[in-house]
Order: C-alpha cells, then structure tokens, then sequence
C-alpha cells in the first residue's frame, strides 16, 4: 500500500510541472496588460512603463519564468495586485472556506443520493426509482445559481428560516480561532456552541445549493452500478444461501457497486471545488472560486496562477485517495500496485 | 415409495421479452426422493436451470410462474413469502452453480462467505463460525484451509472454487441440493472429485440431489434417475439403467445417439436434426419435438397425456420407440 502510495505521488511530479509550465504561458498570453490595467484609465505611457518593469512585465517571458520557479521553490506564490496580500495567505484563508462548502454539500448529496440509488435499483419501475429520476433531472438541468437563488427567496425571503445569504457567519459572530479553517471544525475546537449553530446556518443554502447539483451523477451511478451487480451470479448465490435481502443488498452487492460510485464521487468534487463560484457569488461566500475569477478578470498573474497550483495539487490528492480507497474496498486492485 | 424430498408438479414459467412471451416452461412434472440423485439432462435452452431456478424463487425479474406448486416438506415454495423463502434456502434446499468463480463474491474472503451462511442458518455464534467454515472447508478437500479461508476467490482455482461453493451450499445441512452444472468447465479429475464429494454427503446424510447437466455420460454415471427435459416440456424420466437400455421418447434416443461413448468414433455420433422450436410464438405445438421428429404421425397434433409428478417413469409421446423385451 505504502509503495502504491509513493508510486502514485512520483507520477504526478510530471503532470505538476506540466501545470506550472501551461499556467504560466496561458496567464501570459491572456489578453490585456495588468500594468495598465493598474495605471488606471488616465495614466500616462511612462507611468504604465514605470508599473511594467517593476513588476517585471517588460522582461523577456524566459526570465520571468525563471523567477516564478525560483519563487516556488521557496514556497511563495507570489503577491496578489488587487488586494496587495500575498497569494499564500489569501489561499490559506479562501480554500477552507471553498473546501468546507464543497465538502458539506458533497456529503450532504451523497447521503441523499446513494440510499435514493439504492432503493430505485432493487425496486426498478417504483415509485422510488421515478422520484430519483426526476429529482437527478432537476438537479442536473437547473443551474446552480436558480436553485440557490430559488432557495434564497423560498427559505430566507419568504419563510425567513434561513439567515441573510452574505458570508460565512452572521456580522455579529466573530469567527472562531483559525486552527483548521472549516468554521464548523474551528468552532467544535474551541467548544463554541453559539458559533458553530451560526456558520452552520449560513452554510445550510449554499451547501444544499451544491448537493442539489451534485446529487444526480451519484444517484445514477449507484442505481446503475447496483443494477449490474445485483443481476451477477454472486448476487445469485447469496439469494440462493437464503442470505437476509438486507445482507444480500448492502454486503454483498452494495459494496461491489460501490468502486464507480466513488470514481464519480472523486469527479464530482474536483469539479465542484473549482466550478463552486457561482454558488460562492449568490451567497457572498468568501471562497477561493470567486477569488481567482475576480484576478483573472483584473489580469492579476499570481493569484490566477496560485489558484491553478493548488486546484492541481487537490485533484492529485484526490486522485491519490480514491486509489487508496479502491485498494481497501476491492483486494484485486491491490496486487496490481 | 418414500415420501419425495420434492415435488414438483404442473410448473409453468413465462418470460416477458421485447420479442413477445417465451412460454419456458409447460406443465413441468417431476420429484426426487430422499437420498435419491436425479439427473436433469437436455440441450441448452431446454428449460433445465429455469426449472431449478423457479423452484429456488431466484428466476429473473422477467419471469413469471403461472402455474403449478414445488412442495418441499410441508412448504409450496411458489407460495410462500419471501422471507420465508429465504429462511428455506440454504437451509433446506442449496444450490450450486456453473462458473464457481463469478459466482462467489469476488471481494469478500471465501471463510467468511461460508460464514456468512453459517450465521444465518447453522445457529452458530459470530465467535465460532470462522472456525466452523474453516472446519467445512477441510470436509470439502480442501488442503490448509485455515489459510484458504482467507483467500479471495481470484486466488483460488476453479475447481477450488467450486470447492468453497459445496461447503457454502452444505453448511447447513440441507435436504436437498440442486447442482447446476457444477464441473463445466473443471477439467475431468477435477470433475470426478467434485462429483465425488457431493455424491458422499449425499450418502452421509441421506441428501436428496438435483443433478442439472447436458452431459448424458456424467448423468448415467451419477444418477438413479434421469429426467429428459425439451423446450420446457419433460418429454422422459426413468431409471438411469432403463433409459440407457431402451429409450422410448426418439428425442431421448436422438441424445443418446449424440454421446460419445469409450469406443464410439466421430462418424458413429449423430446430431440431432433441427434446433428448438420458437417458444415465442403463440400457438405451440402440443408435443414441442414434433418438428424435429422422425418418428412424427398425424395423431401427434393432439395433446400430450398428462404426466404424473409422483410416478418415477414419465413418457409424453403419442408414438414412442417400441419397448424392449427384457434385457
């Protein structure tokens, strides 16, 4: 396992120089000139040309890549124009924030949507298996700024259960001491029982905004991965021994269904880590989605190019856990390593 | 004669296709008695595994039992519920299946798929059912089982395999067993053993055995009676001997012309003419081999007689091969 494990990581040095590399040259060749853009509309040609060769701009394009390597390498990302703080920082605090409301959503989804699969697949033509149709329909069809849209103006404009949808936590709450970032975690930590109720409200909508969305390629994957296994001969068997159908569905042929569920699961993530920003903009959540559409727009090379960084080094983790995950559930795929 | 282990009586089973109702089965009457092994032979698509199938009450979600009854004991299992049922099988009547190795749970040790069963039917605690699969997998043949038993099924070989399939399907000691095909494709010792074993638990315990194969030889080696299943009719069933002697249904005859026997050369073997008939269309004839059959007369358009569940000769043709004088 441990030896998979570092396999795994070796191979991904290649594809994360890669990144560097591609996001480098495509923040380069985007167009517009930060110089100018940070000039202002009234500056001057000398003004522009000033700002241009203290940010290194006028170099040529090998030089300055040269430089970002070398920064790197000594762990820094750079500083962010817009907002003057280094991207480092900026990330440290955004990504958790971005992190927990994809987690919390995913999680909610998949607790939804894995028993919906489940029963639509040992029941086919129930009335299960036609609400999961429809509901991962919906899910997939609407996008996710109507639904949370539709959530803000049903749970906090008209039945006002839910708190205003600006941030994190409510402006009167002071958020609780920084230890892992996920205001729920830091709040447990710190036994702050008034702070923890507060960032969970806030993170009811735009989590259930996600899961909504998320919901769909789940539940189809399970009830599609349930209904090949239960149709194979070891399901047969089972029903055969006389084996309990609760035994028979969850150990026997859940956990067989369940490789696909989780290669959908990990993809679902990846892909609501990055593509949360809607989200993030109708509930005014501080994430890290918003925050790199706000640089790209701005020209703002570092903090484009930290985002992509890191989004890269995530999807590799992610990647890496689900191998792992693979090799606990399924002992064929641990001899191949 | 002794009450039967099973019997199964005017079993009909419908498939809904896209292709219209595949009518598998008609009025299919046999039993087996305790301790006795029965060998249920016939061409694929002959009905034999859907028989066993119904019987069990694991038939596909597309099938459909529109008549008859299996009675086990005091049970009709095309009745009962299905928690019943499941308390039944495994504990009463086990199966065993063709392809050992797909029909194991690929990703759960073979000990504790035996224990599995154990806990459900063998009234043996969480604490010593490990131990106890360890135990069955030694009565099976199987050399080191304690290590065996935390084998996957992808380490064993087939013939093991199929090994660990007979110790899930006699961990609970059940009165009758239904072997699918249970050596195709093991290779002929293997086979022999596998046999072997089955045939001794039988004798040990007074096991009544279904014995499902399209191997003519295997049956007349293995089994008292044999059961000649055609396009989901039972067209003949007779003592193992007696059939060999003098078949009397000419598609019977046909399979035994077919079979290999130790002195038989390619040219002596005859295939049987024809193929089975479409048993999706909507009026079948009443005897299902009769486009095949040579031995074909006018009077074959009218209904078979009704074969009797209980009796152990059955014979459902108008003109059968005449009847040999004792041998």
């Amino acid at each position: 396992m441990l030896s998979l494990i570092l396999n795994r990581l070796m191979l991904a040095i290649p594809s994360l120089i890669g990144v560097v590399i591609v996001t480098f040259l495509l923040t380069r060749a985007l167009p517009g000139d930060p110089a100018a853009y940070f000039a202002g509309p009234a500056a001057t040609e000398q003004a522009i040309a000033e700002i241009r060769a203290k940010l290194g701009t006028d170099r040529p394009l090998i030089e300055q890549f040269g430089r970002y390597v070398k920064d790197l390498a000594r762990g820094e990302l750079g500083q962010s124009l817009t907002t003057g703080q280094p991207v480092s920082r900026e990330i440290a605090t955004r990504l958790p924030a971005s992190a927990e409301l994809t987690l919390i959503g995913l999680l909610l989804a998949v607790l939804l949507a894995v028993p919906m699969g489940i029963l639509a697949a040992t029941k086919p033509g129930s009335a299960v298996d036609h609400i999961t149709r429809v509901v991962s329909t919906a899910g997939v069809s609407l996008p996710v700024f109507f639904t949370g849209l539709l959530l803000v103006y049903v749970f906090y404009f008209r039945l006002g259960w839910a708190p205003s949808p600006v941030g994190r936590l409510d402006v009167f709450l002071s958020p609780p001491p920084h230890v892992t970032g996920f205001y729920l975690v830091d709040a447990l930590l710190a036994r702050d029982g008034e702070v923890f109720v507060g960032a969970l409200k806030q993170l009811a909508l735009p989590a259930l905004t996600l899961s909504i969305f998320a919901l769909a390629p789940i539940a189809r994957m399970t009830r599609a991965s349930m209904l090949a296994v239960l149709s194979s001969d070891f399901v047969r068997t089972a029903r055969a021994s006389g084996l309990s159908p609760a035994k028979v569905v969850v150990t026997y042929a859940f956990r067989n269904a369940v490789l696909p569920v989780i290669t959908t699961l990990g993809m679902v993530l990846s892909f609501l880590l990055g593509a949360n920003v809607l989200v993030e903009k109708v509930f005014a959540w501080p994430g890290i989605g918003s925050f790199a559409v706000e640089a790209l727009i701005a020209s703002d090379f570092a903090p484009v190019q930290g985002f992509v960084l890191t989004m890269a080094a995530l999807y590799v983790t992610l990647n890496l856990l689900i191998d792992i995950a693979y090799g606990l559930i399924d002992p064929r795929v641990r001899l191949d390593s | 004669m002794a009450s039967p282990a099973l019997l199964v009586e005017d079993l009909s089973v419908e498939f809904r296709t896209r292709g219209g109702i595949v009518k598998a089965l008609e009025r299919v009457n046999f039993h087996v008695a305790k301790g006795e092994t029965i060998a249920v032979v016939g061409e694929s698509g002959s009905g034999k595994s859907v028989t066993a199938y119904a019987v069990m009450g694991i038939l596909d979600p597309a099938a459909r039992v529109t008549s008859g009854r299996a009675v086990l004991g005091a049970l009709d299992l095309l009745k009962t519920d299905r928690h019943t049922l499941a308390a039944v099988r495994g504990r009463e009547i086990a199966m065993i299946f063709q392809n050992p190795r797909t029909a194991l749970n690929p990703i759960r040790r073979v000990g504790d798929q035996i224990a599995d069963v154990l806990l459900r039917h063998a009234n043996v605690t969480p604490s010593a059912a490990p131990k106890k699969a360890v135990e069955l997998l030694e009565t099976v043949g199987i050399t080191d089982p304690a290590r065996r038993a935390k084998a996957y099924p992808f380490e064993l070989s087939g013939g093991m395999c199929q090994r660990v399939m007979i110790a899930i399907a006699l961990a609970a000691n059940p009165s009758l067993l239904i072997a699918d095909e249970p050596t195709t494709g093991l290779d002929v010792t293997t086979q022999a053993i596998i046999m072997d074993i089955i045939a001794e638990r039988a004798k040990a315990t007074g096991m009544a055995t279904i014995f499902i194969t399209h191997d003519l030889g295997l049956a007349a080696e293995r089994a008292d009676r044999i059961v000649v299943m055609h396009a989901g009719h039972i067209v003949e069933a007779r003592p193992t001997r007696d059939l060999f002697a003098a078949p009397r249904h000419p598609y019977t005859a046909a399979l035994i012309a077919a079979t290999p026997g130790p002195t038989s050369q390619l040219s002596d073997l005859r295939t049987i003419a024809g193929g089975l008939p479409d048993l999706r269309a909507a009026e079948l004839p009443a005897c299902r081999y009769a486009g095949r059959c040579a031995r074909r007369l006018e009077g074959c358009a009218a209904p078979l007689p009704r074969v009797d569940a209980a009796a152990s000769d059955a014979l459902a043709c108008h003109n059968p091969l005449p009847q040999e004088r004792a041998a």
